[in-house]
């Protein structure tokens, strides 16, 4: 037998289609050999066939329709509901979990789905990874060499661009914005697209917390949700109008790049 | 070396999503490869392979020193049409340009509104998730 060779940090980089996107994965090697990569990637799957209001068969869809019961779905499922009434509360009716009057957690989902991902890796020993879930960030430890891992966060008015570049540790990044997808956050309490804000960028530990904060910022437009942003705690906040004007919480600054 | 590599998937990527965007007639000619002129001392030339879009074969050199990029060459590109003509002279350089300005940014991944399966194609991350 061989004697034991150096460990050598390499890093696997991977992306999933799920969940009507992409989730990116950078992690060590030692998550491919142990299996956790490909468990945090079955378990997405499993979280679209539960909660995706896109099939039929979910449990979110039969819900919907008032064929089963809350006792009747996966136990994730009163999570999820809990959470989202939290959040629903805390915004003041921004963040809603029945977009257009029929139950749909989607706006949570994605979040939580992606940061229990990210705990997966965590749980088996991984002390350094990223998970991005279509343009919404959970980060572990830093890029190597004791630095942070460097976000881009996309410039909404200059597609390809990036508007700035931040500094994550251990944290969640998440942006929301019509640059992707078009107008579709809609305002709960008017019913017609949120106006005013480009993409609002809102950075602190929780990935399925931030990425609904930042749901909930943007559909509250940009005066109320700069208020709101500085209420948070623990959580920071960033935007672009769409006029190119941008704001940011105080503390946001910690994260940015000394450049 | 994995900034330079990712530097060029992004550049290739760049390129033939925007060659792809209209149909093309099947004449072409292309342009010389024009082999790298004598580099200075630490530098060296990384040449992709010949990417085939619907304007034609694309083929990018990239001139790296250190870990770093400085210098991108289009090899091989169409010049049947005006059109092509028109991508050699304002597009090729805007996405040069891109190409080193993402680098230079050091990102390791970007938050943004979220993407579509489809669009992802066309992002950033794409290009990162490519380049290990």
């Amino acid at each position: 037998m061989p004697s034991a060779t150096p460990v050598i940090d390499v890093r696997v980089r991977h992306a999933e289609h799920v969940m009507g996107t992409v989730v990116s994965f950078d992690v060590p090697a030692s998550a491919r050999a142990d299996g956790s990569l490909d468990a945090a990637i079955r378990w997405l799957h499993w979280a679209d066939r539960v909660f995706s209001p896109y099939r039929a068969d979910s449990d979110v869809s039969l819900l919907a329709r008032a064929e089963i019961t809350v006792d009747g779905c996966a136990p994730e499922m009163a999570e999820v509901i809990a959470a989202c009434a939290f959040i629903h509360d805390l915004s003041g009716g921004y963040f809603t979990a029945s977009p257009g009057g029929q139950f749909d957690p989607s706006g949570y989902v994605k979040g939580w789905a992606v940061e229990r991902a990210a705990a997966l890796l965590s749980r088996a020993g991984s002390a350094d990874h990223l998970v991005n879930g279509g343009g919404d960030v959970q980060c572990a430890g830093g890029r190597g060499a004791g630095e942070p891992w460097r976000v881009g966060i996309a410039d909404p008015l200059r597609p390809g661009r990036l508007a700035l570049v931040v500094e994550a540790r251990d944290c969640a990044v998440a942006t929301s914005g019509t640059a992707e997808r078009g107008p579709h956050i809609v305002d709960p309490h008017t019913g017609r697209p949120a106006a005013g804000l480009a993409s609002l960028t809102v950075i602190g530990p929780s990935l399925a917390l931030a990425d609904a904060y930042a749901t909930a910022a943007f559909a509250m437009g940009p005066s109320l949700a700069r208020d709101w942003t500085d209420c948070l705690d623990g959580y920071e906040a960033f935007a672009i109008t769409e006029s190119g004007k941008t704001w940011q919480t105080p503390a946001f600054a910690r994260h940015l790049t000394p450049t | 070396m994995r900034r330079a590599i990712l530097a060029v998937t992004a550049t290739v990527a760049g390129l033939v999503a925007l060659l792809s965007f209209k149909t093309h007639s099947s004449e072409r000619t292309v342009a010389a490869a024009q082999p790298a002129a004598s580099l200075p001392p630490g530098e060296r030339a990384i040449t992709g392979n010949v990417a085939d879009t619907a304007y034609g074969p694309v083929q990018v050199q990239v001139v790296v020193k250190a870990t770093k990029i400085v210098k991108v060459n289009i090899l091989e590109q169409p010049t049947s049409t005006q059109n092509d003509l028109q991508i050699g002279q304002f597009a090729f350089p805007r996405l040069i340009a891109e190409t080193l300005s993402a680098q230079s940014a050091r990102i390791d991944t970007v938050s943004g509104a979220t993407y579509t399966s489809g669009g992802y194609v066309k992002s950033l991350q794409s290009a990162l998730d490519n380049g290990a």
